[in-house]
């Protein structure tokens, strides 16, 4: 037990600065992105690769080192020695049955759930390992395996008429984060299934919701039963983020991808402006920054505490002490980290519910602070920052803080309404004497 | 009084030597006791090891280290932060310190001197060492009852009785084990201050009362008893101002004293257990009053005065009387504490408060527990009883007293069977020592008459001088303090001589007692016999019973002895692979031993301060595994501890204690109920158990994965096989199971990364993937 115990501030601090080293690494390179750059990207057919190289072109033009190969490559790895190889992973490749070498669903799943993006394309006829993938992601292709998104409305025009599968979709969502700062002027032209949400899911957005007219069916054969999926209820292109700040990109089409898509001229039906160039491209760049990380992403460090007027971080405070809270939260800008600033990053006091809820104030260069009393209760406290916002990644911080009572000699010593009292004790102990003295002395 | 100094006087020389020769004796016995009492304790170290048992004695030993390492200070005012989290707990101002610092000062002297002991090592041993003492306060309590005799033979019973080794074996590092001699010292310094009425001795009690309040809760058993014992002696017309002396500072200092204990504090005026006190405090001065008015008046005078007084006073008391009735009964529990209640009314507990019932000390003990605990002594107090009334005197008044209260207490719980020990003790050493003496001298006196039969004629001197070494040192002791006391107070008052006088020599009746040669030695034999009896009892419990530390658990089989070291397993391996400020949920009975031995935050221990809590924890523990997740999540939990013991068939597990935590969930949370977990009002764990019992967190979290063990999942202390074998944990992941399944850590899992989405389709496809795997399975066991 002796030894256990002179052992122990050890093993203390050992496992401090394991929990602190990924922290320390973060703070001691600001100008580091907050992931890397390598991406598997899994084909169905090479020609893929030329046929959608306006999109590949415009990632390696951001950095991204792609890696081209065949789904059922059999040398497909994503990981060796335990390491990831990649950094992202983009699956255009709906037809496949299985992929080659150790990959499979599980692997796939593994990959997002250890912190890394995805992008997946499906199409009409995807297969069942893609669409189960969606799935596990918290999004549901149309079961009928013929069914694509129809639209008579929203269509986009062109030169045959044709059976209304290619639409202009121009329902964004109100994001600038996922989406730039830029306007999409251009509607999207899509051609491919649509898949629904769960609206209980809060960790799934819908990127580009299909309009109010479309329907999912298949076009070829006669509408015999109403679509079970209708209306803006469809989905098109949607986001995930998952908890671990991972994010997936899933999408019914592959084509909307493509070189002809991107290059294509855009009218919406019914609508008099043509566009020279459909959104495909714009939309598309913007949403793989975000998924990417290259925006949205927040990081928190230092955060500090102390009581009002010094600087140490008391490891325990007291009822009623003084403290001030300070955390810097900095935004990656595809580059560098730009200090983030807005006026709703709130800390809670906490202990089993909110004993304090403040807003903290920002100087605008990322740090982040308030002051406050702590309330007079005692007990195991946290400093809890939990920050959700649309399209940033969250933060999730909490830092645990004893608050001890009050020291023996740490009450008034003098109490003002007791004055009574001390002046009855007083009187009594010289009363008291006296009457000693008279007795003693008075015969 | 004369008399007997002049007899002692003219004695002196002849029995100088053998008053001498019979100090020495005593003392020489005084030491084998206090060897026999330690050495009677090492069975657990001896059989097991040096180690702290239990719970309770763990948080003590965790606190000591803290007071050793921090001082006293930072000790007084430590708030512990890794217990009944979030809420903590303020260490200082919720724990009786006599124990830790009596253990700390030990350490501490022991140091200073060059002895390095560990701490545990000191820990382990502070009652063994204590228990010497206690049989030493024995000795003295009974030595001012009934004489040295009495008081060996007292020291003796009390150094080896079962129901006090049970709560002080090496090891059993808990209040009782000093609290039991400072109990019996307090008791010996009040008769001590009663016969002699020496200040000195007053103070001294007063200050053993503050060690008692710093030991134990207890105490409020000595601020009742002696309140009692003194109203008797006022009702009985044995007012004294040795009395008054006796019990006035003690009243004063030691309720002074008992508010400077932090865990005390205003307690020591403000609760009901204090009143009694207080109210004989109030009597005692009225009598004095009256007694003094007594002395200066005429008899005439003193009637007249009587009559205007007890007029006048009954008039105020029946105002007084109509108030408090008013006041109380406006109160809804009719001024009474709950805790007060369930003293007084020993089924108040299990019908109202079910963690204290839930406590199985705190259960009402059978009749065997008696006969197990105090054997042959509870035989010996009837006895012993009847020797007190031979005389009556002051002490011996007080010694019935303690027995008849200690009688009642110990029927309510079986814990406070501790403080009839000694009580049995010291009445049984009285009868035994009576006996004894009885029967030596009805020997002795027939010894000669066989011979010559010629000294018949002054038997009662000739006995009285040679009834043995014992009973001289005692008369002589008397004699010696009376005569020192006496010019002393003779100085100061002499008027109050008569009044004050002493009952002593109570034993010039006894000459009369002369018992048949041959019954005598048949007697003497029967009580060896006894005595012996008791003895091999003793060392049976001692060795048997009560020295498994209960952290260690062994059993024999034929093919030898087997150790079960899971508890210490489970810790350690908590110790070393988790996060020094992960949380361990567990149910509280195991939160004393988390704490220390694995040094982690639990969320309830065994000071089961906080009801809701603890009934949070039961709630977890009894709700399907979503619900209870969600509320060890809200806790911080990260790991789940479950004590199990159907694999090795340890009957105290976390299934035979789950009705508590269902009961005391249910008390604050009612959405538990206790007939669901029941079926037709039997709760059982078998196929015919109901659905809420067989999907409960405890079912789950004990019984997963058992039926791999031995194929067919019988539970060994259920004696059935389990209801539900297959299933699969959503929530929660085993981590460590020890090596006879005892005990069995689960990890909470984290929120799911991603959410799922939900087509059917998919759902199909998982469960045939997952029903491929398991058809293997389901060829070797029918599945439900």
């Amino acid at each position: 037990m002796a030894t256990a115990t002179a052992r122990s501030p050890i093993i203390l601090l050992a496992l401090i600065s394991l929990f602190l080293h990924p922290f320390l690494s973060a703070s001691l390179s600001p100008g580091e992105s907050p992931k890397g750059r390598r991406v598997l990207v899994l084909l169905d057919d090479l020609a893929i690769k030329s046929s959608h190289s306006l999109y590949f072109r415009s990632l390696q033009s951001r950095g991204y080192d792609l890696d081209f190969k065949l789904a059922d490559d059999p040398k497909i790895g994503l990981q060796r020695y335990g390491q990831y190889l990649y950094d992202g992973l983009i699956l255009f490749c709906p037809a496949t049955e299985r992929f080659g070498g150790s990959l499979d669903q599980a692997a796939i799943l593994d990959f997002v759930d250890s912190g890394h993006d995805l992008i997946i394309a499906a199409d009409a006829n995807a297969s069942d390992l893609i669409r189960e993938i969606a799935t596990e992601c918290g999004v549901d292709f149309d079961e009928d395996p013929l069914a694509v998104v129809v639209d008579h409305i929203g269509y986009a025009v062109s030169d045959t008429e044709g059976d209304h599968t290619l639409i202009a979709a121009d329902d964004f969502i109100d994001s600038s984060v996922i989406l730039g700062n830029k306007k999409i002027e251009a509607p999207v032209l899509f051609q491919g299934i649509g898949h629904s949400l769960n609206p209980s899911n809060n960790l799934v957005l819908k990127v580009l919701a299909a309009s109010p007219s479309a329907y999912s069916a298949n076009p070829k054969s006669k509408l015999s039963n109403p679509p079970s999926l209708t209306g803006s209820a469809i989905s098109l292109v949607s986001v995930v983020q998952a908890r671990n700040n991972a994010r997936v990109l899933i999408t019914g089409s592959l084509s909307i991808f493509s070189n002809r898509l991107f290059r294509s001229s855009v009218q919406k039906a019914g609508s008099s402006t043509r566009h020279e160039k459909a959104g495909n491209d714009q939309f598309l760049t913007e949403i793989s920054k975000w998924i990417f990380h290259e925006r949205g992403h927040l990081k928190a460090l230092n955060v500090k505490h102390n009581k009002v007027g010094e600087a140490d971080e008391p490891a325990m405070y007291r009822i009623n002490d003084d403290l001030e809270y300070s955390i810097e939260i900095y935004e990656w800008s595809g580059s560098s980290w730009e200090p983030y600033v807005s006026d709703d990053v709130q800390v809670q006091f906490y202990m089993m519910s909110p004993y304090v809820l403040k807003t903290l104030s920002t100087d605008k260069k990322g740090v982040y602070s308030t002051s406050f009393k702590v309330p007079d209760v005692y007990g195991v406290f946290q400093f809890k920052v939990e920050y959700q916002r649309l399209g940033y990644s969250s933060l999730s911080l909490s830092k645990q803080i004893p608050v001890r009572p009050f020291r023996h000699n740490e009450y008034e010593r003098f109490i003002p309404a007791a004055y009574p009292y001390y002046g009855a004790a007083f009187s009594m102990m010289a009363g008291f004497f006296l009457f000693t003295f008279v007795h003693l002395y008075n015969k | 009084m004369a008399a007997s100094e002049a007899s002692s006087a003219a004695t002196a020389t002849a029995t100088s030597l053998r008053h001498a020769f019979g100090g020495v004796l005593s003392f020489f016995i005084l030491l084998l006791i206090g060897v026999l009492a330690f050495s009677i304790r090492l069975f657990s170290v001896i059989k097991y090891e040096s180690v702290i048992h239990e719970f309770d004695p763990y948080f003590n030993y965790r606190v000591t280290q803290f007071l050793t390492k921090n001082g006293i200070y930072d000790f007084w005012n430590w708030f512990d932060d890794r217990t009944w989290y979030p809420l903590g707990r303020v260490i200082g101002g919720t724990v009786y310190p006599g124990l830790t610092l009596t253990a700390g000062t030990l350490w501490w002297i022991l140091n200073s001197l060059n002895i390095p002991l560990s701490v545990e090592t000191v820990c382990v041993f502070t009652a063994p060492i204590f228990s010497a003492f206690a049989s030493w306060a024995t000795y003295l309590l009974t030595k001012e009852v009934k004489g040295a005799g009495a008081g060996l033979t007292a020291a003796v019973l009390l150094a080896m009785v079962p129901s006090y080794i049970s709560r002080s074996v090496a090891g059993s590092y808990d209040n009782e084990a000093v609290a039991i001699f400072a109990l019996i010292f307090t008791f010996f310094l009040y008769i001590k201050t009663l016969n002699t009425g020496s200040l000195f001795y007053a103070t001294l009690n007063a200050i053993s009362y503050f060690y008692m309040v710093c030991s134990w809760g207890g105490y409020t058993f000595i601020i009742n008893l002696i309140p009692m014992h003194v109203l008797l002696c006022i009702v009985t017309g044995r007012y004294s101002s040795r009395l008054y002396i006796a019990y006035a500072p003690l009243v004063v200092l030691g309720t002074l004293l008992a508010a400077l204990v932090p865990v005390v504090g205003f307690n020591a005026v403000m609760t009901s257990e204090h009143f009694a006190s207080f109210l004989v405090f109030i009597i005692i001065h009225v009598v004095a009053l009256v007694y003094y008015i007594k002395g200066i008046l005429s008899p005439k005078m003193f009637k007249v005065a009587v009559t205007l007084v007890l007029s006048a006073g009954l008039i105020v008391c029946f105002a007084v009387v109509a108030i408090l009735i008013a006041l109380v009964a406006s109160s809804p529990t009719k001024g009474w504490s709950g805790r007060s209640l369930s003293l007084l009314d020993p089924t108040y507990a299990s019908k109202y408060i079910p963690i204290i019932a839930s406590v199985s000390e705190h259960q009402p003990p059978t009749w065997p527990s008696y006969f197990m605990d105090i054997n042959v002594l509870a035989f010996l107090v009837p006895a012993g009883i009847i020797a007190c009334f031979l005389p009556l005197s002051d002490a011996s008044s007080f010694v019935i007293l303690y027995i008849v209260t200690s009688v009642y207490f110990s029927g309510v719980m079986v814990r406070l069977m501790l403080v009839l020990a000694p009580a049995a003790c010291i009445l049984s050493g009285i009868a035994l020592s009576e006996a004894f003496d009885t029967l030596t001298r009805s020997i002795k006196f027939q010894l000669p008459g066989i011979s010559g039969g010629k000294s018949e004629a002054n038997a009662g001197d000739a006995s009285s001088a040679s009834a043995g070494a014992q009973i001289d040192v005692v008369k002589a002791g008397k004699t010696e303090e009376t005569a020192k006391e006496r010019p002393s107070r003779k100085s100061k008052k002499k008027e109050k001589e008569p009044v004050e006088k002493p009952p002593i020599n109570p034993r010039n009746e006894k000459k009369l007692l002369v018992l048949p040669f041959e019954v005598s030695i048949v007697g003497i034999i029967l009580l060896v016999l006894l005595g012996a009896f008791y003895v091999v009892h003793c060392v049976w419990a001692a060795a048997e019973a009560y020295s498994a530390p209960s952290i260690v658990l062994t059993s024999h089989s034929q093919e030898g002895l087997h150790v079960f070291d899971d508890f210490r397993e489970a810790y350690a391996w908590l110790s070393h692979n988790t996060e020094v400020d992960d949380k361990v949920a567990s149910w509280w009975d195991y939160g004393y031993q988390t704490t220390a031995m694995a040094n982690r935050t639990v969320i309830v221990d065994n000071n089961t301060w906080n009801n809701t809590h603890i009934a949070t924890v039961g709630t977890a523990m009894s709700s399907p595994e979503k619900a209870a997740w969600e509320i060890f999540n809200s806790l911080d939990v990260k790991y789940v501890l479950v004590v199990f013991g159907g694999l090795v068939g340890y009957p105290s597990d976390d299934i035979n204690k789950f009705l508590w935590m269902v009961r005391i969930g249910g008390g604050v949370f009612p959405h538990i109920k206790e007939p669901d977990y029941l079926r037709d009002g039997q709760y059982r764990i078998d196929s015919q158990a109901t659905p809420t019992m067989l999907n409960c967190l405890m079912y789950k979290l004990s019984y997963y994965r058992f039926v791999d063990t031995d194929g067919k999942a019988f539970d060994r202390v259920r004696r059935t096989e389990i209801g539900k074998k297959y299933f699969k944990l959503t929530h929660f992941e085993e981590v460590f199971t020890t090596h006879h399944w005892m005990v069995r850590i689960y990890k909470l899992k984290p929120p799911k990364n991603r959410l799922r989405g939900k087509t059917k389709k998919s759902k199909s496809k998982t469960s045939s993937a997952s029903s491929s795997k398991r058809s293997g399975k389901r060829a070797r066991n029918p599945w439900q």
